[in-house]
């Protein structure tokens, strides 16, 4: 288990290392510079290019930033005069943080209980009903029930308010708008995990012990059936992170993915930079985990302790 | 000395509804289980032997299986329309039932000693500790070495020979009066086979239960059983004592089976001879003997009707024209094996 | 009963009978046919595909407007007996620019779920059908190609190379040929070690029998479920990119750019985020549909 753990840990350093470079160098590839759209003299220009070392040449100035990022500095954004990256992550993330984790429960703890009653009503009506909600979440996409509901729960009917994200009626539209999609993911494998499940031998061993329904469902069916569900989980918080970026746009919520979105559009390289390699360790971090809790949840995977 | 029945079948009928229509699986079933005796149910695979045995617990999936006709008197009782609350009861308590693959059937997320506690805590109401301390003396009956730690572990430890123990530590846990072990040693290696056999007849009389043993291996049930049922698509062609199959056999059928099981006791090299063809699909079952297409010794008459049973002995039967007084007498293949 | 003796006469084994199989028999695509056919909800998602696919062949010369025809006279006009789903900020017709969108946004699905299925069946199938080395290499560097999340990778390439189709097309093959040829690979190693490809070995097959007569009709299933739910995934993405706008750049329209400048003006004009959205809804919904009944009618292990 502690070789595995190393040998995950090593791979995900070198993704991180991986996607910082390349990112690095997309970056540079663009056409234009962050300060095209800014009336300045070309001295004026220089200056600043060389205020940001960006008139190195790139070997350079890529050493100059991964070293920079191994102690934890990522530079000064390019766009907000004087703000530190770091800064604005730390300010925007608390937002997006709060948003994913509620999306997250959101969708998980509702998206478990559908597929469990999906699976045990079998082609009956229950069955039908939470599939034809899976099935919508999954094909409308986020943004679309964003601005659907915002349009008629905020403007129309007035009963939330419309967007920022202060008291806990502002979260429900943004954590509902989010979570869908990955609720009806959830829904859709907890299903067929559990309709797996119910084939298997041990379950019939579990029924000729003389066990209810009841009890064969909780302490045999779900507890295995869950596994696979809890593989996904990384993606699934990908997704939900993606997702941020355009319903922090819709809500107006001062998040990353918002910040996200500006700063592509600005071509604010350092932001860019640093958002991306976020995001990405974020994530790698999140897919370490879930394979560690996966090791956790099925002792088949839990190999010499 | 008449002995007690512990279970009587009577014309069972089980039914499954596929997409092409009704496929018959069991085709008017009917045998009887004494106390503490052990029989085999044999025959080759799709014979109905498994869902004969699953009916008895009523563990076939329900739709699309269904119980058409028929009676299964358990201890007594008619236990063919209970509820499914009133089979919880009776399930691993009164009757445990073991499954061919023991890779396959003990529930891999769970420790073994709790999967054995589980019964014990249903039906003798036993705290978890008790079950716990039961469940660790179940293992040592069964011969699991270090039963302490082993109840700790999960089925993945487990060597097959071991888990399959372990499913026979789940299945008599509560001391069941009846035994179905469905093909229990199928998926083992031979040696392992032995053991778990064993070990089955062992338990059967030091704790008195009765055995159904259904497998596809003759020579697995030849010191075993004290009876032996023989299915074909879905019907019983032949029953009887071990002694009536093995050494007066009656049916072409039993024929065929015992020349494909290899004897060390024969007394020329005999060959091994396979039964040609497949059995019959049981979506539409032929009018007449359901194996008269593969029997070398058909008749006209076994196109046309059903055989019915002709008695040879208290015990022996034979669903098979041959033992009709007009029917030609033949000389039957198996050579070495006369009446005793 | 009586019986008369002539009944008695030997008749032996009947070959024939003994052999025959008394059910239709069906091949596998048969059958899968079937049932698709019987998954009437599946059904009904093809057929919305269909029409969906004709409609924007067709749908834009339905109405005397070109899609990219400016009318500022008459902006924002709510549908109407002349513009059936209204006009947008320009005046231009939404729904000759909703069926041109509709050729856009297909396009980019289809293209791009063939070219990332084609990519990762030849690397997965090379990957899992040689193994050793080449495997080995491969598998890690999908390994880390795939932890990277595709979202921001897609964004990172729309941002380098010029916003469009075939930037969209690229940068979603680029991230998406990664978990089909693990998916393949997978496959392939599962079926090499099954009997039935070693019986063919040992009768004398060689590789390229192997792979065309054993290995790809028995994965084409798993492909073809796969190819059929990464085209409504390419079409989300499309939509996705285009509403933050790194997407088709105008003036042509895709659906997810039809949504996103809708979405501006969502308080005054709501049609014009909800037309197109419900276009984007109503496709990814029928292909996710169509997609479920194909798996389950793919899927050998369903049959009965």
């Amino acid at each position: 288990m502690v070789r595995y753990i190393g040998k995950r840990f090593v791979i995900s350093l070198i993704t991180i290392w991986i996607l910082a470079t390349l990112t690095f160098f997309l970056i540079r590839l663009l056409p234009g510079d962050p300060f095209t759209s800014e009336k300045i003299t070309p001295e004026i220009k220089a200056n600043m290019m060389k205020y940001y070392g960006l008139d190195k040449p790139l070997p350079v100035q890529y050493a100059t930033y991964m070293g920079n990022l191994l102690k934890g500095d990522m530079g000064y954004s390019l766009r907000y005069k004087n703000r530190e990256v770091n800064n604005i992550i730390a300010d925007a993330f608390p937002a997006s943080a709060d948003l994913g984790l509620r999306s997250l429960v959101f969708s998980v703890i509702l998206g478990l209980i559908l597929g469990i009653v999906a699976a045990l009503n079998h082609n009956k009506f229950w069955d039908y009903a939470c599939m034809v909600i899976a099935v919508i979440g999954v094909s409308v996409p986020s943004f679309v029930v964003g601005s659907l509901i915002q349009y008629l729960f905020g403007i129309k009917w007035k009963l939330l308010p419309v967007a920022q994200w202060k008291s806990f009626a502002h979260t429900i539209m943004p954590t509902f708008a989010l979570g869908l999609g990955t609720l009806a993911l959830i829904a859709r494998l907890m299903r067929t995990s559990m309709l797996e499940v119910v084939g298997q031998d041990y379950i019939k061993t579990a029924k000729a012990k003389g066990l209810s329904p009841a009890q064969v469902t909780i302490k045999h069916q779900i507890r295995n059936a869950i596994l696979p569900v809890v593989t996904v989980l990384g993606p699934l918080v990908a997704s939900l992170l993606t997702g941020t970026f355009v319903i922090e746009q819709i809500f107006a919520i001062p998040g990353l993915g918002r910040h996200y979105v500006v700063s592509i559009q600005n071509l604010d390289y350092t932001m860019v930079m640093g958002l991306t390699i976020f995001f990405g360790a974020f994530l790698v971090l999140m897919n370490f985990l879930v394979d560690i809790a996966y090791g956790l949840v099925d002792p088949r995977i839990r190999v010499g302790k | 000395m008449e002995r007690e029945k512990i279970l009587e079948v009577k014309d069972l009928h089980v039914s499954f509804d596929t997409y092409a229509g009704e496929v018959k699986a069991v085709r008017g079933v009917s045998f009887y289980l004494n106390k503490a005796e052990a029989i085999a149910i044999v025959g080759e695979s799709g014979c109905g032997k498994s869902v004969t045995a699953q009916s008895i617990m009523k563990l076939i999936p329900m739709p699309p299986g269904r119980i058409k006709s028929g009676n299964i008197i358990f201890n007594g009782v008619d236990i063919t329309k209970f509820s499914d609350k009133k089979m919880e009861a009776i399930r691993g308590s009164e009757m445990g039932m073991i499954f061919q693959d023991p890779m396959t059937s003990l529930n891999p997320t769970m420790v073994v000693g709790k999967q054995i506690a589980e019964g014990l805590i249903k039906h003798q109401h036993l705290s978890k500790k008790e079950a716990m301390t039961r469940a660790v003396e179940m293992l040592k009956l069964v011969g699991i070495p270090n039963p302490d730690k082993r109840a700790g572990q999960y089925p993945h430890e487990f060597s097959g020979g071991m888990r399959q123990r372990a499913m026979i530590a789940i299945a008599l846990a509560c001391n069941p009066k009846l035994l179905i072990a469905d093909e229990p040693t199928t998926a083992l290696d031979v040696t392992i086979q032995a053991q778990i056999l064993d070990l089955m007849k062992e338990l059967k009389s030091k704790l008195d239960t009765s055995i159904i043993l259904i497998t596809h291996d003759l020579g697995v049930v030849a010191d075993m059983a004290e009876r032996i049922i023989v299915m074909y698509a879905g019907k019983v062609v032949e029953s009887g004592s071990v002694e009536d199959i093995f050494y007066d056999p009656q049916h072409p059928y039993t024929w065929g089976l015992l020349k494909s099981v290899p004897r060390l006791d024969a007394e020329n090299k005999e060959q091994l001879v396979p039964i040609t063809g497949t059995p019959p699909d049981l979506f539409a079952p032929p009018k007449g003997c359901a194996f008269a297409a593969r029997c070398k010794y058909s008749m006209e008459i076994c196109y046309e009707e059903q055989p019915c049973d002709m008695e040879y002995n208290k015990d022996h039967f034979a669903a098979c024209w041959l033992g009709h007084p007009d029917a030609p007498k033949v000389e039957r293949p198996i050579k070495g094996r006369g009446v005793k | 009963m009586e019986i008369s003796k002539e009944k008695f006469r030997h008749v032996g084994i009947n070959e024939e009978k003994s052999q025959s199989i008394v059910r239709p028999s069906m091949t596998y695509w048969q059958d899968a046919w079937r049932r698709l056919k019987k998954n009437k909800i599946a059904m009904l998602g093809l057929i919305i595909i269909i029409i969906m696919t004709i409609m924007s062949i067709i749908g834009p010369m339905m109405v005397p407007y070109h899609h990219s025809d400016n009318n500022l006279s008459i902006t924002n006009q709510a549908p109407n007996r002349e513009h059936w789903f209204g006009t947008d900020d320009l005046g231009r017709d939404i729904w000759a620019r909703i069926w041109v969108g509709a050729r856009v946004s297909l396009f980019i699905g289809l293209m791009a779920a063939l070219l990332d299925t084609l990519i990762g069946v030849l690397v997965g199938g090379v990957s899992g059908f040689y193994g050793g080395k080449v495997d080995m290499i491969i598998m890690r560097f999908i390994d880390v190609m795939i932890a990277i999340p595709s979202m921001i990778f897609i964004i990172l390439i729309m941002v380098i190379v010029n916003a469009g189709v075939g930037a969209i097309i690229i940068s979603f093959a680029i991230t998406g040929w990664l978990s089909m040829a693990r998916l393949v690979r997978g496959q392939i190693l599962q079926l090499k070690e099954q009997e039935f490809v070693l019986a063919a070995r040992t009768l004398g097959a060689n590789s390229s029998r192997l792979i065309l007569k054993h290995l790809i009709p028995n994965t084409l299933g798993v492909i073809i479920v796969s190819l059929t739910m990464r085209i409504p995934s390419a079409i989300f993405t499309e939509a996705f990119l285009s509403f933050i706008g790194l997407g088709v750049k105008p003036p042509t329209p895709s659906w997810g750019q039809l949504a996103s400048t809708g979405a501006a003006v969502l308080r005054v004009y709501p049609f014009r985020l909800f037309i197109p959205a419900f276009f984007i809804s109503i496709t990814m919904l029928s292909l996710n549909l169509f997609g479920d009944g194909l798996r389950d009618a793919l899927d050998p292990r369903l049959r009965k």
